[in-house]
């Protein structure tokens, strides 16, 4: 599923032509660029209400991982037979489960290891892609063929089936989950950091610099890491959403940690043996799933807008 | 670049992805931590204690106790006869059960490609074409929603309303076409979105081309611009989505099938990942890159049906 | 006219015929994220049926959001605010969508600005022609398609019935826009609107194409607003022209009048800075390099060879390679002592992508020539010519595959690593595009101070005194260092990247096309500047341009290039007024502005200060109509 974050980039808009045919629009691609490595700071994103409400929740959920006794006095794993099967209710908010667990509590409780597991999954996609991608467009020819055949044969084996491969290989858990799921967004990251360091490198103004003496290095440093970092950034904020899915997927599936850890999508599925009694141990952590998703989602869409039109 | 030579070109990548997804599955299954024939014994169950000699006696079996590169060598030679070897769990073999499983998993990925191409495209297109701007905000920003959703959590929102509640369709492990609906519906949802994101952001670039000025200055109108040179022009960047959409339907199959308990392949994968199942994963992975570069040929030789610069150049023309 | 023009309108300005097009006081704001933007304020302009009309300008001052406005076909944003826009008659101002649309191409036809990216790729150009006639309801099916030959044989395309079953992309810049005429005339419409139609072709398609649009006003009396930036093009096809800046008509008349007596400053400054085919006027001495040469950025003072007389050439050690050091060789061939750059037999071919077997295109093929130190030898060509290609070989950025560029005698071709940056600090480059050659995120300063770290030139006070110098040099205010490449209009950054060539005191420097990305006033004071600085330091310029005109002003000898090869080489007053080679003769009589006799003309210079008019920072590469134009404050000029 986080093979939705390799559809092709944003094509540069074009600015309606005005006058004077000479020279082309170079100079506002690059102010563009300028802007939208500034424009592209949290200051400027909560305007309207849906980006405040995506906020709100990523904010929520974050607190529920950081202290989720803050948030609920239920124990996430101890149940009391007597209350299986209730209702929401104002004592328990998204009901009890067939061991008369708190499910609110267990969702709360669970935002950690999800939130755990995307971001490691995050750092493993950008540490490896960069790296990948850096080496792909600097070293010259060999170095860029054996690489990018790489990346393609990763992109060529779909992203859900490459992550159950590696977990059937290093086994379950959050983190394995996590690296897993991480590895499938590598080849993404790969290429655009290749693709800015061969844009930058074939730049006007870097062939000029050359010509006053820098060495590739220096170029590397004041150029192109700091062309790429945008883009990059854009990317992972796009990919946050889509990591958060595929690990809820994953864990829906079974791979993650072994019960009674209440990873959001082992909730799911465990509520799914109770579909036709039980609606909410499905239908209530599927929701907070949805919510993050979407509000990530809308986050990175607002960022990444930011960025091409200030 | 002749025709024969791009042909020529593409075929030997896609035999080459091939190749690589199950030299890269090997490598993965074997070099990384975990020893298969432990996995194995205790899979098929019963021996709570295993002498060294048991797991010699089962490696020579397996031919596990070969050296690496050799064992390579036979598992490709195999591969190439149609041999994928056997599950360790069942002791059947891998062609077999993938054989098996397939029928009922094409139907559900065949029908869900063409569900989620129609109703991106109309969505697309509808987007575009929409006069008033509350409808096309609407329709702008349903694809981004859509695409947000866990598959699971649409899988069993579906059946809970639909089966449980309502009593439309069947609600689990349902065969024929009533069955199919469901499923099929929910692992199309996303791929549609995927499917209006990209074709709806290609038609925007398209029509903001100076050829789309020429051709409204010539006095046509919206629907001609957007259905005689819009969507010719937008569906070049465009196809590769199918590439992409194969793939995610591949991988969401596992998930589809798992919520409605549907045999297939996806429940193939699903468990032979839980029990570790090597030669079974390999398997899957080899077929889904197969199919995945079957598709991505297909892709890579209707570019130059659409767009006559490629097939003067061979090569894909980004302006 | 009816009301109060913005500049100054001749009372003959008034057709006798009636007008096809009759615009007054228009006003075209655009709605931008800092509120309203007005792009054209107070404009009044006819088109007489059979004329052709002109509107000049400069970037931003207005002119193409005009022709938009005419089509009813604003950018986003777009508005008309006030005014009449009257087609024969009939006001177009307020039409609905579906009214516009029988207007469009049928009444009114648009020749947009650059073929290349108008068609659209995917259609055969005679379908394409064809359907204009299917839109207005003219012809149907095969007759559409027959049509549409004619058409096309009509718009001078050659062997029309089998081009108009290829695609554009198959098409030369100058057939595509013979196709996009075609379909701008195909449905016969009173008045055609052509939107710098010929400025992304060469000089020689150019002349044609506008021979073509010139005979369809003559010939069917079909009224023509042609929109350009080039007074050389209006002087030689309007019979009227209306004078655009900042928004406003500056003025208007008969050609003729305002071409040869310009009453309004701006007029007299755009005529006064376009450039003329006159050949650079030079002090008859050779330019020993004067004393001031000094004020240059020295670094650090290295052992000047023996041969080199000039204080300039002691800024770089000599490059080390398999020639001789010093220049003196004692070889018969040995160099004139008085030639910098040698170039003997240069060749460079690129593997050519396409059907059919693999074949190569020879971009460069046996150039040779000579600059004697402190000269200028402008290098002219055409699209394709091999012009770039030179400069990239003689910068060592290409490696060629025959052939020599010898600097001070010295091989300079195979150079690499360090030897190459040696080299570099004697052969600078000055890039087409100003827009690409600076790096965005630096400020003024770090872009000037680069070159001297990378050398390790001076400690922190003597690179910042150098800067200082540097920004002298090149008449910018200090108070640019602290502002970055995107906050400066085009004659700015050009003026940072001279000033950056500048900085390690080159011998050479290869000006590629410095200026055709520029504005015409700001291109005038830009060549003053290259001007100017070669006097004061000595430098040589290798000068490439594909405006005839332009390398004239500057250059001491010329050399035309043509697929690859050098035609013509000889001193600038000789190849402008006695070209030998007939390709020459070709390019010199397409350069526009020959036909009128006023155009050359000097009139006083009016005391302008020297400001790049209309450009506030990135806007005129960035071409977007949004922001740029403000009202001038000018008053009407009576």
């Amino acid at each position: 599923m986080s093979g939705h974050g390799t559809a092709p980039g944003a094509v540069a808009d074009r600015t309606p032509a005005d006058d004077a045919p000479v020279s082309s629009g170079f100079g506002a691609v690059a102010g563009r660029r300028l802007r939208g490595v500034r424009g592209a700071t949290l200051r400027h994103v909560p305007r309207s209400p849906g980006a405040v409400l995506s906020v709100l929740v990523l904010l929520l959920v974050l607190g529920w991982a950081v202290a989720p006794e803050w948030f609920t006095g239920q124990s996430p794993t101890a149940g009391t037979p007597a209350e299986r099967f209730r209702p929401p209710s104002g004592a328990h908010l998204f009901g009890t489960d067939q061991l008369g667990r708190d499910v609110y509590a267990r969702v709360v409780h669970g935002a950690s290891l999800s939130l755990r597991a995307t971001v490691v999954a995050i750092a493993v996609a950008l540490v490896v892609g960069i790296l990948l991608g850096l080496a792909a467009g600097s070293f010259g020819r060999w170095a860029d063929a054996v690489i990018m055949r790489l990346v393609e044969v990763m992109l060529s084996v779909p992203p859900v089936l490459l992550s159950l491969t590696i977990v059937a290989a290093i086994g379950f858990g959050t983190v394995q989950v996590a690296v897993a799921v991480g590895v499938t967004s590598v080849a993404a990251f790969a290429r655009v950091m290749r693709a800015e360091v061969l844009r930058v490198r074939t730049a006007g103004y870097v062939e000029a610099t050359m010509l006053l003496g820098s060495r590739w290095w220096r170029v590397l440093f004041r150029y192109v890491l700091p062309a790429a970092v945008g883009p990059v950034l854009a990317l992972a904020a796009l990919d946050f959403g889509l990591v958060v899915l595929a690990i809820a997927s994953l864990s829906f599936l079974g791979y993650g940690e072994p019960p009674p850890a209440p990873e959001w999508g082992a909730l799911v599925a465990d509520g799914r043996n109770y579909l036709a009694t039980a609606w909410w141990l499905t239908t209530l952590p599927s929701l907070v799933v949805t919510a993050v998703v979407l509000a990530a989602n809308r986050l990175s869409r607002i960022l990444e807008t930011r960025g091409e039109r200030p | 670049m002749t025709p024969a030579r791009y042909l020529a070109g593409r075929v030997l990548r896609a035999v080459f992805v091939v190749w690589a997804a199950f030299t890269l599955a090997f490598a993965a299954l074997r070099l990384l931590p975990g020893d298969p024939v432990a996995l194995m014994l205790s899979g098929r169950g019963g021996f709570d204690t295993l002498s060294p000699r048991d797991i010699a006696r089962a490696k020579a079996e397996l031919g596990l106790d070969r050296p690496l590169p050799v064992q390579y060598g036979h598992a490709l030679l195999d591969a190439l006869h149609g041999d994928l070897g056997a599950s360790l769990q069942t002791g059947q073999p891998v062609t077999r059960m993938i054989a098996d499983a397939l029928p009922s998993t094409l139907a559900l990925g065949g029908t869900a490609l063409a569900l989620a191409l129609t109703a991106g495209s109309a969505l697309a297109v509808s987007a575009h074409l929409a006069v008033s701007p509350a409808v096309r905000q609407l329709l702008r920003s349903l694809p981004a929603f859509a695409v947000s959703l866990p598959s699971f959590a649409v899988g069993l929102l579906l059946i809970q309303l639909l089966s449980v509640r309502w009593h439309l369709f069947p609600s689990l492990g349902g065969t024929g076409v009533a069955g199919l609906v469901l499923p099929a519906c929910t692992l199309a949802i996303p791929g549609a979105a995927l499917v209006a994101q990209v074709l709806g952001k290609s038609l925007h670039t398209v029509l903001r081309e100076p050829y789309a000025d020429t051709v409204r200055a010539t006095g046509a109108g919206r629907a001609r611009l957007l259905l005689g040179h819009g969507l010719r022009n937008a569906a070049i960047p465009a196809v590769t989505v199918v590439g992409l959409l194969v793939g995610y339907l591949i991988g969401g199959a596992v998930v589809v099938e798992t919520v409605f308990s549907r045999p297939g392949m996806g429940r193939i994968t699903q468990a032979a990942v839980a029990t570790q199942d090597l030669p079974v994963v390999q398997g899957v992975v080899v077929l889904a890159s197969f199919v995945f570069a079957v598709v991505n040929l297909g892709v890579d030789l209707l570019y130059p049906v659409l767009d006559p610069r490629i097939r003067a150049t061979g090569r894909l023309v980004t302006s | 006219m009816t009301s109060a023009p913005a500049g100054t309108t001749r009372p003959e300005a008034v057709s006798q015929d009636t007008p096809v097009l009759r615009i007054t006081d228009l006003r075209v704001g655009y709605r931008t994220a800092a509120g309203t933007r007005t792009a054209v304020d107070g404009l009044d302009l006819t088109a007489a049926p059979g004329r052709i009309t002109a509107v000049v300008g400069e970037s931003g001052s207005g002119k193409s959001t005009t022709a938009h406005a005419v089509i009813g076909l604003l950018p986003p944003g777009g508005r008309v605010e006030h005014g009449s826009v009257r087609l024969e008659g009939e006001e177009l101002t307020g039409l609905s969508e579906r009214a516009w649309r029988d207007v469009r191409g049928r009444r009114i036809g648009f020749v947009p600005q650059d073929p290349g990216v108008s068609l659209d790729p995917v259609k055969p150009v005679g379908r394409q022609v064809a359907e204009v006639l299917r839109v207005h309801h003219l012809a149907t099916g095969r007759g559409a398609a027959q049509r549409a030959v004619d058409l096309l044989a009509a718009a001078g395309l050659p062997d029309p019935a089998r081009r108009s079953r290829q695609y554009p992309h198959e098409l030369s810049g100058g057939m595509r826009q013979r196709v996009l005429i075609a379909m701008a005339t195909a449905a016969r419409p009173r008045l055609l609107v052509a939107d710098e139609p010929t400025s992304a072709l060469d000089v020689t398609v150019q002349r044609q194409i506008l021979d073509h649009l010139e005979a369809l006003a003559a010939d069917t009396g079909t009224a023509v607003l042609l929109i350009t930036h080039d007074l050389g093009v209006v002087a030689d096809r309007a019979q009227h022209v209306v004078v655009m800046s900042r928004a406003r008509v500056v003025e208007a008349g008969p050609t003729r009048e305002v071409l040869a007596d310009p009453r309004h400053p701006y007029t007299r400054r755009l005529l006064a800075d376009v450039p003329r085919l006159t050949p650079r006027a030079r002090p008859a001495t050779p330019p020993a390099p004067p004393a001031e040469a000094t004020s240059l950025p020295r670094p650090s003072p290295g052992p000047a060879p023996g041969s080199r007389p000039a204080p300039l050439s002691g800024s770089a050690p000599p490059v080390p390679g398999p020639g001789p050091a010093s220049a003196a060789g004692p070889s018969g061939d040995a160099p004139d002592p008085g030639v910098l750059l040698r170039v003997r037999g240069l060749t460079l071919s690129f593997p050519l992508r396409g059907p059919g077997p693999r074949r190569r295109h020879l971009a460069v093929d046996g150039v040779g020539f000579d600059i004697p130190r402190g000269r200028t030898l402008g290098l002219v060509g055409e699209s394709g010519s091999g012009k770039s290609t030179t400069a990239r070989l003689v910068l060592g950025l290409e490696r060629p595959e025959a052939g020599t560029v010898e600097l001070d005698g010295v091989d300079v071709t195979a150079v690499r690593g360090a030897a190459r940056r040696r080299l570099h600090r004697r052969v600078q480059l000055v890039h087409q595009n100003p827009y690409a050659s600076l790096n965005p995120r630096f400020t003024v300063e770090e872009l000037l101070t680069e070159p001297l770290r990378n050398h390790r030139v001076g400690d922190r006070a003597q690179r910042a005194a150098t800067v200082r110098r540097l920004l002298d040099d090149v008449a910018l205010p200090a108070d640019v260092l602290r502002r970055r490449a995107a906050e400066l209009s085009g004659g700015q950054r050009q003026r940072v990247a001279i000033a950056r060539a500048l900085a390690l005191g080159p011998d050479l420097l290869v000006c590629d096309e410095p200026v055709s990305a520029l504005d015409v006033t700001v291109q005038a004071r830009i060549l003053e500047l290259l001007l100017g600085l070669q006097e004061r330091h000595g430098m040589a310029y290798l000068f490439i341009s594909h405006d005839l005109a332009v390398v004239g002003q500057v250059s001491d000898r010329v050399a035309v290039l043509r697929a690859g090869h050098v035609v013509e080489e000889g001193a600038t007053d000789q190849v402008l007024r006695t070209p030998r080679h007939p390709y020459t003769r070709e390019l010199l009589a397409a350069v526009p502005g020959r036909r009128n006799p006023h155009t050359p003309h000097d009139p006083d210079t009016p005391d302008v200060p020297e400001e790049e008019p209309g450009e506030t920072p990135g806007e005129a590469a960035a071409r977007t109509p949004h922001r740029h134009d403000r009202p001038t404050e000018d008053t009407p000029w009576s």
